[in-house]
């Protein structure tokens, strides 16, 4: 619990620059005409985000197997929902 | 509380059984607002060309000031964590408390979209895209209330002396929850304003 240091303020302030960074990646590529990689791209950059901010503002680096489970299988749940319901909404 | 040698009361497992507490109800939390992620695959997959043409009318310069505006209040939010770690509970108060400005700058700007959308005729019932803009949006809206009046509860607990290096659990509960709101705004910025 205790490992609040100044290495981790300057990784903070590291992530967190890489998070504005990759907002002003992700709003530049939207001008440019990619057509079905212009949404690829976007949930790329927004899942690299994310991951940003699990791994280091939500300390999920470092946290035990269980923790992982309890993050991690929610977003299985959420695309067994969005695939299924689409099988059935697309082949209708 | 009552029996001092139960499990439940070591510091240690209380920390982590909260934690685990968090992360459940982010689970509820994810399926909460993948309900209406679904809707909005399900629909664009239906009206692609609707999506398109109705997205170029939402303020993208607003919802990227406002990412930004999110993603700094995040990282006031683990500033405030490392703070208490160390035990500074006034430090953790000032980062708490620019964290709750933030999100207070945040709905403003939201405000302020919404206001503009209306002035141009677009409301919930306009079409399919402005009713999951709205709902999504003001899903989201509602957390970033509820974050605020949480993180004002742990600076008052700060400011009676209640917490500290030893013991930081309302600190980082209620950190996990504000970035939890953070990630689904990841996500909707480009969803809604960029890729429509």
């Amino acid at each position: 619990m205790s490992h609040g240091t100044t290495g981790a303020r300057r990784t903070y302030f590291a992530v967190y620059a890489a998070l504005v960074a990759l907002t002003v990646v992700t709003v530049l590529v939207s001008y440019v005409h990619l057509g079905m990689m212009n949404v690829v791209v976007a949930l790329l950059i927004a899942s690299a985000k994310a991951s940003l901010v699990a791994l280091f503002f939500m300390h999920l680096k470092g946290e035990s197997r269980l923790v992982w489970g309890f993050a991690l299988v929610p977003l299985f749940f959420l695309a067994l929902i969005i695939l299924g319901t689409l099988s059935d909404t697309l082949l209708r | 509380m009552s029996a001092p040698n139960d499990g439940h009361t070591d510091p240690a497992v209380a920390f982590e059984a909260a934690k685990l507490g968090v992360w459940t109800f982010l689970a509820t939390e994810v399926l909460l607002f993948g309900a209406l992620f679904t809707a909005y695959t399900v629909f664009r997959a239906k009206y692609p060309d609707l999506f398109q043409a109705e997205h170029l009318k939402l303020n993208r310069v607003l919802g990227t000031l406002n990412t930004v505006v999110l993603l700094t209040s995040s990282l006031t939010v683990v500033l405030g964590v490392d703070a208490i770690r160390k035990g500074k509970a006034r430090l953790l108060q000032i980062y708490y408390g620019a964290t709750i400005l933030l999100g207070g700058a945040f709905l403003c700007v939201k405000y302020v979209e919404w206001t503009e959308e209306f002035h141009h005729g677009l409301f919930p019932d306009t079409n399919i895209f402005f009713s999951l803009y709205f709902m999504m949006t003001g899903l989201h809206g509602i957390h970033v209330i509820l974050g605020m009046c949480v993180l004002t509860y742990v600076v008052v607990l700060a400011g009676r002396g209640r917490l500290s290096a030893s013991y930081t659990t309302p600190v980082e509960m209620s950190g996990l929850y504000w970035h939890f709101v953070d990630l689904v705004w990841i996500y909707l910025l480009p969803l809604l304003y960029l890729i429509g």
